[in-house]
């Protein structure tokens, strides 16, 4: 992992993806970021039960990555200013 | 990542970092020895510097250093008591001996900039990243609309922080809300040291096997022992 956003590999986003199809926040992980404060910050932001919060904690954990919500993109729009104001490393895609 | 321990010398912490939060009833509660709350209050002034708090428009006024009260007990290390955050001569106090830690190197460390619309500065790319990884132009709207926000509401939790935390340390109780903006100030600093260090996922191999002359040497134990700080205060939030 690195600890800039442009020293990691960019998702494959389509372009030509069917407009209905929710747009997802995805958080990235870091080398900084506390375990036990990435998912607090899940519960908090979310409402997601702690077990569910550690999952995604560990799918970025282990898989550099994990999508934490879907929806309308106005929606994920507002997530990822959420996220970004606890310091978590999130962006908005078309499908995940 | 990253997985902290609860022990803050295991990484090499100063002796004298050991300020640690506790649960109270509605909120937490730590103690912090002056040379804890000088390196605090300096840190998160040198990030509402960088975000450019001080010429948003929505916050409060800093407080004034000298009537920051309810101290009871500062700790040993306070050599001058009265200096505000910023200043030199309270952070020796907890790093090595080598003339690297004052404040000014410290300010250099986090990369204080007149110029807050750089948007290539590592450290504000970090704190105001891009919300789309592919879309400059969706992203850029993104930070039309959202990035003032995201910048005074940074710069609020930290001068929540300046606001609760002495310049002589001492016993400081948080309200909940209270320790939840010292929560997000905390990661915020982290973050802005964690680009400085040059932080990846093997940072404690790289820390382990680290020349003593490397210039970030005497900073480790200072992100170490606010790794562990923020660790307390999630715990005692969950």
């Amino acid at each position: 992992m690195s600890t800039a956003p442009a020293e990691v590999q960019r998702p494959d986003t389509e372009q030509e993806l069917a407009p209905d199809l929710p747009w997802v926040t995805i958080v990235w992980n870091d080398p900084v970021n506390l375990m036990s404060y990435v998912t607090y910050v899940f519960q908090t932001v979310f409402g997601y039960t702690k077990s569910k919060a550690e999952k995604l904690m560990l799918d970025v954990h282990h898989k550099g990555r994990a999508v934490v919500s879907s929806g309308a993109r106005e929606a994920m729009e507002r997530d990822a200013e959420t996220l970004h104001g606890y310091g978590l490393w999130a962006t908005i895609s078309h499908d995940s | 990542m990253t997985d902290e321990g609860l022990e803050p010398d295991e990484g090499g912490s100063p002796e004298d970092l050991m300020a640690r939060f506790r649960r109270t009833g509605d909120g937490a509660t730590a103690r912090f020895a002056a040379v804890e709350a000088a390196i605090i209050r300096d840190l998160v002034g040198q990030v509402v510097e960088l975000i450019g708090g001080d010429t948003l428009d929505d916050g409060d006024a800093w407080p004034d250093l000298g009537e920051a009260g309810g101290v009871d007990g500062a700790g040993s290390g306070a050599q001058n008591p009265q200096s505000p955050a910023g200043a030199s001569g309270p952070l020796a106090g907890g790093m090595p001996a080598d003339g690297l830690a004052d404040a000014d190197a410290l300010a250099a460390m986090i990369g204080l900039s007149e110029n807050t619309e750089l948007p290539d500065d590592p450290v504000l790319a970090r704190l105001l990243p891009d919300a789309y990884s592919d879309d400059p132009e969706s992203s850029g709207e993104f930070r039309r609309y959202t990035e003032h926000g995201l910048r005074s509401g940074k710069a609020a939790a930290a001068r929540t922080v300046l606001a609760t935390l002495p310049a002589t340390g001492g016993r400081i109780r948080l309200t909940e809300p209270e320790a939840q903006a010292w929560l997000r100030a905390l990661n915020d600093v982290r973050l802005a040291l964690g680009v400085r260090l040059e932080v990846t996922d093997d940072f404690d191999d790289q820390v382990a096997h680290m020349e003593s002359d490397d210039p970030r040497a005497p900073y480790i134990g200072v992100y170490q022992w606010l790794a562990y700080l923020q660790e307390t205060l999630v715990r005692a939030l969950s």
